[in-house]
């Protein structure tokens, strides 16, 4: 192992530094020639050692021209490594222009960027796929000698990790002296991401550099004082030992799981804070001006406590954080690691954390995660192979750039690891889908968007085509949000607009840390005002809650199996689980155990799959339509992290059919039909693949007229074309993520012969935490229908069948008018709201 | 399918489930907005959504013909998604509709999207129809006087709460005056009947037919005088 050259050793040196082995490492394989991963914790000085290759070969051969890209997935992260990169270059004198470009740098520097680019360069995979796409890349990118990409493991996986390796190949293609460098936090998976990083698809061709030192976290379960809740997910009966614990600190960062959470529990310790400890409150609803000013005031020391969601997952260094607190369970055994990492930063000091488990499950879960921690293992999938839409969009920009050859093109896609698996067929069929649409019924000729020339080159059609694309570019599709305004004040961030839709004039609300009243809407915003009373609600936002993992699930079901690992756990739940041994049994390691009983009416089917929310939630659909083929007349479902469980008319018996593996066949056909997550996924697949386009800010009005509903589109591909390669798209992403089939197959062939099933007269104590989950979902379809008729039936019911509809609504032209209503009759709300009222009566 | 009957100035009709209204005394059909060629309409904006939307649309106006065997069809406008639509048709499926109006008296209202008569279709092209007590139109008249009247335009769609929620479906919408009904065409989105220009056509209320598989689900609307009133300032606000 080399030493540093000077100026740098000196500079190390100075600031009493010793230079670490890893960052000897990756100067090594720099001089090398060679790509290099680096997977080290958190706080190892992973930023610094993907750049020291660049520095020093600037200092040795100093020239002007674009020297490395660093790509990073925060915008915020690149614009601060920008500000900690400059001091070392400006203290040693080394003369090298850094600059950073995102959506927000403005178009003159962005002009005289492509102009005059800097040494090095830090953007985002958007800004670069659009800098790509531009007719002068080439030239731009052609003295390129790295790119270093930052959190390879928060991109690799991810739409937004598809689009990047995609990007990687074209400035391989175009930089053919360009070395490729990783950094990453600790993976489960280190031979994927070196995949991913290496320029053919092959991890041989990466030198792997890991940092394995560092002390253990130091993990401990803060229980309430109270009782210990049977449900729930919020974990706010532990705020005041919570509190307690943020008193004792200096600075702690309190992480939960979702925005709403993070909202009830800013609200509950503001509540506790008779000390005033200043606490603040970050997530990624909030406006970015209101997040930096958190970051900023916690980077300063001025705050005691930070409450926030996965927006502050990755990021900078805080420098003083020394205790984190994770709120509910944490799903993971990688974010708990990253989130624990938080606090300290160093590697040499043990970090400090606390679990805070919001019911008696997650007790459990917590127990299974500081295993976890404690056995050094990590979780986590490997990346799903990449994404069509993102390749439709990749193809389209390709051609934007310049014309390319099909040949050569699927050549270059290919070498991406994400897209190593590709065939030729659904290539040509992306690239279809981009020339016409890919229809089976050719009626779009005259509408290509793009044409081959007589060589075989494939150019856009014309410049309309071009500036679509630009527009459209990216692969983060938001669900509509609307702002939230205060009346005549500020914006405070926003909500998505399902939410807002179901607010009413008075109705509060918990955002920002504050409660608010609503009070209108305006086009594009919610208009709220400080205060209300009666119950303030909470914003819900789709897709915010993490599954729980696989290898946590194990251990989960590991702990429940052994008896002897309960004397770990805490007195109430070692009661509960004997309870449970005693009323029906546990579930087993390996097996499902399936527990069956009437109640209200109904029979009731509890399983302890323990596949995570996702996959409970596709399992449970597919139940129900198996019982409602097998005349069990299912009537509804729910699915937490833990169990499935469903209700019908009949009682459930044969559980091995119910639970047989062709339950993925013909029910999963007609799921997909049906299914508003595979719709959801094929809105964001048309989108990006540039079917739809996207929306954007202040065009929204007029786009709203133009726009057409994904869901009508889907429903027609589906009857006419079902092999269409946007429908195909949608299916391998159920499969392998949004939906986690992947998991139910897993899940159904470990089973088979091991189901143990249990008919019992009441419920059992460990399904009680499920049946009182929230969000219960229902049978769509069929069953949608039979709610509609029940709710009908219900308002008739209740007024007596004056609310009956006879067929006529009187004014017959030989019958005088009718006589008009009272007023206080005409004030009477949509039937919507009354049939809410009956609603709550009845359940 | 079990349509719901409604009568309306003394007539009485059925509403069928899947959208369309016959008329048994005049043997008459009436459907709205099929926004035909919609998909191609797009295409040739840029945006190239799978071409099949007429097919589908003819496809399952089709059996509806077979079951009301109607001597007479109304299409209440904006049967084509423009003006040019009726001439971008492909062929199959123009074949596939002249079979449809082959032997039956067609009326053709006009609407925004379609203000000219469809290019070499059978039938007649009207502002409006009156025909017995009924006038058909394509956008409602919010007035009294407007008699007895059967539109289209709006796409109303409603929301039912349900023990599990709200489910929302196009609907039909009707009064003592008028019928409101839901859009026929596999393209066409739908507007909340809660909407000021719908909720202005209905100012004291209704009732809303849900379509559902089998048959309407109905439920009565009240008032909507004040979503009327209340919303008009906030959209004008808007534009200065």
């Amino acid at each position: 192992m080399g030493t540093l050259p000077e100026p740098f050793s000196g500079w190390f040196a100075a600031r009493g530094w010793v230079p670490r082995a890893h960052q000897l490492a990756m100067l090594a394989a720099a001089e090398a020639g060679r790509s290099a991963l680096l997977v080290a914790p958190t706080g190892g000085g992973k930023t610094l050692a993907g750049f020291l290759p660049t520095l020093v070969d600037l200092h040795r051969d100093p020239r002007p021209g674009l020297h490395t890209i660093y790509v990073s997935p925060l915008k915020a992260l690149a614009v601060d490594i920008a500000r900690n990169l400059l001091t070392p270059v400006a203290e040693m004198g080394l003369g090298i222009a850094v600059e950073t470009r995102t959506g927000d740098t403005p178009a003159n520097r962005r002009a005289r960027q492509r102009a005059t680019p800097p040494q090095i360069l830090l953007t985002t995979p958007e800004s670069l796929a659009l800098l790509l796409s531009l007719p002068d890349a080439a030239a731009l990118f052609a003295g390129l000698r790295s790119v270093v990409v930052d959190e390879v493991h928060a991109l690799a996986g991810s739409k937004r990790g598809d689009q990047l390796a995609l990007g990687l190949t074209r400035l391989s293609a175009l930089a053919p002296r360009m070395r490729r460098v990783g950094l990453s936090a600790t993976v489960a998976h280190p031979e994927a991401m070196a995949a991913w990083v290496a320029p053919d698809a092959d991890p041989a061709s990466v030198q792997l550099v890991r940092e394995t030192g560092g002390t253990p976290p130091t993990l401990d379960v803060i229980l309430p004082a109270g009782r210990l809740p049977w449900g729930g997910h919020m974990g706010l009966a532990s705020m005041p030992e919570v509190y307690q614990k943020l008193r004792g600190a200096a600075v702690t960062i309190v992480f939960v799981n979702t925005r709403a959470q993070a909202e009830l529990c800013f609200q509950a310790l503001w509540r506790l804070n008779d000390d005033n400890l200043p606490i603040a409150l970050h997530h990624g609803s909030l406006t970015i001006e209101q997040r930096r000013k958190v970051e900023a005031a916690m980077a300063a020391g001025k705050l005691r406590a930070v409450v926030a969601t996965a927006s502050l997952d990755l990021g900078i260094d805080w420098g003083a954080v020394d205790q984190v607190i994770q709120v509910a369970a944490p799903k993971g055994v990688a974010r708990l690691l990253q989130r624990v990492g938080r606090a300290n930063h160093r590697m040499d000091e043990a970090s400090s954390a606390f679990l805070v488990p919001a019911n008696r499950f997650e007790v459990i879960e917590c127990r299974a995660a500081i295993q976890a921690v404690a056995a050094g293992e990590v979780d986590g999938e490997p990346p799903r192979p990449g994404g069509l839409d993102v390749l439709a969009q990749h193809i389209l920009a390709t051609a934007c750039h310049a014309p390319f050859h099909p040949d050569a093109l699927y050549a270059e896609v290919t070498r991406a690891a994400p897209y190593a698996a590709l065939t030729r067929r659904d290539f040509d069929d992306t690239l279809s889908f981009v020339e016409d649409g890919g229809y089976a019924l050719s009626a779009y000729e005259r509408f290509r968007k793009l044409f081959r020339d007589s060589e075989g080159l494939v150019h856009p059609r014309n410049g309309h085509v071009v500036r679509q694309l630009r527009m459209n570019l990216g692969t983060i599709v938001d669900t509509p949000l609307l702002k939230v305004r205060l009346r005549s004040g500020p914006v405070l961030g926003e909500v998505e607009e399902w939410f807002a839709s179901t607010l009413e004039a008075g109705d509060n609300f918990m955002f920002a840390g504050r409660l608010l009243r609503y009070e209108r809407m305006e086009p594009m915003s919610v208009i709220v005002s400080p205060g209300g009373d009666g119950e303030p609600r909470v914003p819900a936002y789709g897709g915010s809650k993490m599954p729980l993992s696989t290898s946590l699930a194990r251990r989960v079901r590991a702990i429940l199996a052994d008896a002897r690992q309960w004397r770990a756990l805490p007195e109430p739940v070692q009661e509960w689980l004997r309870l449970q041994r005693h009323a029906s049994e546990l579930p087993s390691r390996d097996g499902l155990l399936v527990e069956t009983f009437p109640r209200d009416g109904r029979w009731f089917l509890v399983a302890y799959c323990f596949e995570g929310r996702l996959a409970h939630q596709t399992l449970g659909m597919l139940l129900t339509r198996r019982m409602e083929h097998r005349g069990l007349g299912p009537m509804g479902f729910l699915a937490t992290d833990y169990v499935v469980a469903t209700w019908s008319a009949f009682p459930p018996e044969d559980m091995a059919d119910l639970f047989a593996e062709d339950l993925l066949g013909e029910e999963l056909e007609e799921w997909m039909a049906d299914s508003s997550m595979l719709r959801r996924s094929f809105r964001n697949i048309a989108t990006i693949a540039g079917l739809l386009e996207k929306n954007h800010p202040g065009q929204e009005k007029s786009g709203r007229q133009m726009s057409m509903s994904s869901d009508l589109i889907y429903d027609v591909l589906r009857r006419h074309q079902p092999d269409h390669i946007l429908l195909r798209a949608t299916r391998a992403e159920a499969a392998a993520g949004l939906t986690d089939v992947g998991r139910i197959g897993t899940l159904l062939a470990r089973i088979r012969g091991r189901i143990t099933h249990r008919a019992l007269d009441r419920v059992s104590p460990l399904a009680v935490p499920a049946l009182i989950e929230e969000g219960r979902e229902w049978v769509a379809g069929g069953v949608e229908d039979a709610l509609l008729a029940e709710a009908e039936a219900l308002v008739e019911e209740a007024t007596d069948g004056a609310e009956h509809f006879t067929g006529s609504l009187g004014l017959d032209p030989t019958q005088p008018p009718p006589e008009p209503r009272s007023p206080r009759e005409r004030r009477r709300r949509p039937p919507r709201y009354a049939s809410r009222r009956l609603r709550q009566g009845v359940s | 399918m079990i349509s719901a009957p409604f009568h309306l100035a003394g007539e009485r009709l059925a509403l069928d489930p899947a959208g369309v209204l016959f008329w048994p005394a005049q043997r008459l059909l009436a459907v709205a907005d099929l926004h035909l060629e919609k998909g191609s309409h797009f295409a040739g904006r840029g945006q190239l959504v799978p071409p099949f939307d007429t097919r589908d649309t003819l496809a399952r106006l089709a059996p509806l013909l077979r079951r009301y065997a109607p001597e007479r069809i109304v299409f209440l406008g904006d049967s084509f998604h423009d003006g040019g639509g009726s001439a971008r048709m492909q062929s199959a499926d123009r074949t596939a509709l002249l079979r449809l109006l082959d032997g039956r008296d067609v009326t053709w209202v006009l609407g925004n999207h379609d203000p000219v008569a469809p290019d070499a279709l059978p039938g007649t092209a009207l502002a409006e129809l009156r025909l017995g007590p009924l006038t058909f139109r394509h956008e409602g008249v919010p007035d009294n006087r407007a008699g007895f009247e059967l539109s289209g335009h709006f796409h109303p769609k409603a929301s039912m709460t349900t023990r599990c929620g709200p489910v929302t479906r196009p609907c039909f919408l009707a009064d003592a005056r008028r019928l409101l009904l839901p859009a026929f065409g596999s393209y066409t989105g739908g507007l909340s009947i809660t909407a000021p220009p719908i909720a202005a056509l209905f100012p004291r209320g209704g009732r809303a037919f849900l379509l559902g598989r089998e048959r309407l689900f109905s439920c009565a609307v009240g008032p909507m005088k004040h979503l009327a009133l209340t919303r008009a300032p906030v959209e004008a606000t808007s534009l200065s």
